[in-house]
């Protein structure tokens, strides 16, 4: 029997979902004993020549973390779906856009203002800002495109699986992999390596149906490690957010930020998160609402930290 | 001043209303022939509590200038407290929508009673041209435009 062929690649992303394929340790050298790695940029030397050489489909399964940021991004990804038989989102940028996909709360032309000319450290009177292309005594030099608004893989290429988290649990990875070997796998679209349930779910806190008056931030507090932090007014995105994680971040004291992406039949993380929020305040009085609605400090940061390009509204007005 | 039909913007407005006192409303101010602006579609909720947030963005996101979600005053809700969840989630959602550069005059909440079809007339009537004075949303576009 041939050894199925597997690919990884990385858009626009931390390198964390990386990281997370080398959680499996040993393992992955019993991994390797049962597939040909043939393309994997962040680990071997591959060139996007070599990958536009391959044959249509000659890839069985291409694990694609990262957002879509820029035209390099799209054309990889392109190119990746037509090599590969199956193409997988592999973690929450590649599922929702991720932390990247923040950068759609402000556009290209403020990206590039503050980066390349107002940061303290930045030197640059002639203001030069990076164009896709510029013409030198010795040719033409050309750099991908940046794009406006960050995308999720699914609006770029169709995807056949999606992986979430930020970045996916080892012990899930491992799940998904050999989900892939053996072939046990369901229909096309589903979600592999997270649970159907919300994290609540997974949650070994005590829960006392108790309403909060006020928010305090993860700084102002120390959290009792027994009870809900919900209750207890600190922020976390437990109720609209996928398990499957083992609730490492409640491990560590700290809230749920939302990584495992929407839960089954959710269109939009964020709204039914805003939704959980509003049901634990407790007042009737409309003054307070206000100020308990004021009080939470970022909406969309909070709210769709890791799903805003994969959302309903993609992207402020600007 | 002569308004011309053809070419001035017509707001669509989705409009959520409970059942029990909105949407009755409504139901008074057809009956009572009352005139007021065609450019609300009303969608029969069970409860102003039961318009979950994702509905009001969808719309927006998938092409209405505006949303009403209107139910009964503050007291008379018929499951007792469900417009009380109304208001703490629509103070949420205005703050959300203000960060996504939505004015905060497309998304409205109203309180009409059942008896109260001309209220319901005259709010459909301010929105509809507070609206009209604001433009169009057209999210869809903008988002093509911003890519």
């Amino acid at each position: 029997m041939t050894k199925p062929k597997i690919a990884f690649n990385w858009a626009s992303s931390c390198g964390g979902c990386e990281i997370a394929i080398f959680e499996l340790g040993t393992k992955l050298v019993e991994l390797s004993n049962k597939v040909d790695v043939v393309f994997w940029p962040a680990i071997f030397d591959y060139k996007y020549t070599d990958l536009e050489a391959m044959p249509d489909k000659s890839i069985d399964v291409t694990f694609f973390n990262g957002a879509i940021r820029n035209s390099e991004n799209e054309d990889v990804a392109k190119l990746l779906r037509a090599k590969s038989k199956m193409l997988v989102a592999f973690g929450a940028c590649a599922y929702g856009g991720g932390i990247p996909a923040l950068a759609n709360t402000t556009t290209r032309a403020e990206i590039f203002t503050s980066s390349y000319q107002e940061t303290q450290t930045t030197n640059n009177p002639e203001k030069i800002i990076p164009r896709t292309k510029v013409e030198m005594r010795e040719g033409v030099l050309t750099i991908p495109e940046f794009y406006n608004t960050v995308k999720t893989l699914d609006q770029t290429v169709d995807v056949d699986y999606y992986v979430p988290g930020c970045p996916p649990v080892g012990a899930q990875v491992e799940k998904v992999l050999n989900q892939f070997v053996d072939g046990n796998l369901p229909p096309k679209g589903a979600v592999l390596g997270a649970s159907d349930k919300s994290l609540c779910h997974e949650c070994k806190r005590i829960k006392a149906d108790r309403k909060i008056t006020k928010l305090v931030r993860s700084y102002q507090t120390i959290a009792d490690p027994e009870k809900c932090l919900l209750e207890q007014g600190i922020m976390c995105m437990g109720p609209a957010t996928r398990g499957g994680c083992g609730g490492i971040c409640l491990d560590a004291n700290a809230g749920c930020r939302g990584c495992y992406g929407p839960l089954p039949n959710v269109v939009d993380q964020g709204g039914k998160m805003l939704s959980a929020l509003a049901s634990v305040f407790e007042t009737e009085n409309e003054e307070e609402m206000q100020k308990l609605a004021d009080s939470v400090a970022d909406p969309i940061g909070t709210f769709y930290r890791f799903s805003l390009a994969g959302s309903l509204m993609r992207r402020i007005k600007k | 001043m002569v308004i011309d039909l053809a070419t001035r913007f017509e707001p669509k407005i989705v409009g959520f209303l409970c059942r029990w006192c909105a949407y009755t409303g409504a139901d008074l101010a057809g009956l009572s022939r009352i005139n007021y602006p065609p450019n609300i579609t009303p969608i029969r909720v069970n409860c102003s509590g039961r318009v979950d947030p994702t509905l009001v963005l969808k719309a927006l996101a998938t092409g209405a200038d505006g949303v009403l979600i209107a139910g009964c005053h503050p007291g008379d809700c018929h499951y007792i407290n469900g417009n009380a969840k109304t208001i703490r989630r629509f103070k949420l959602l205005q703050r959300l929508l203000q960060q996504f550069g939505i004015e905060k005059e497309r998304v409205r909440l109203e309180w009409v009673s059942a008896s109260e079809g001309g209220r319901y007339a005259r709010i459909v009537e301010s929105m509809t041209e507070e609206i009209r004075s604001l433009g169009p949303l057209n999210w869809k576009k903008e988002m093509a435009i911003a890519a």
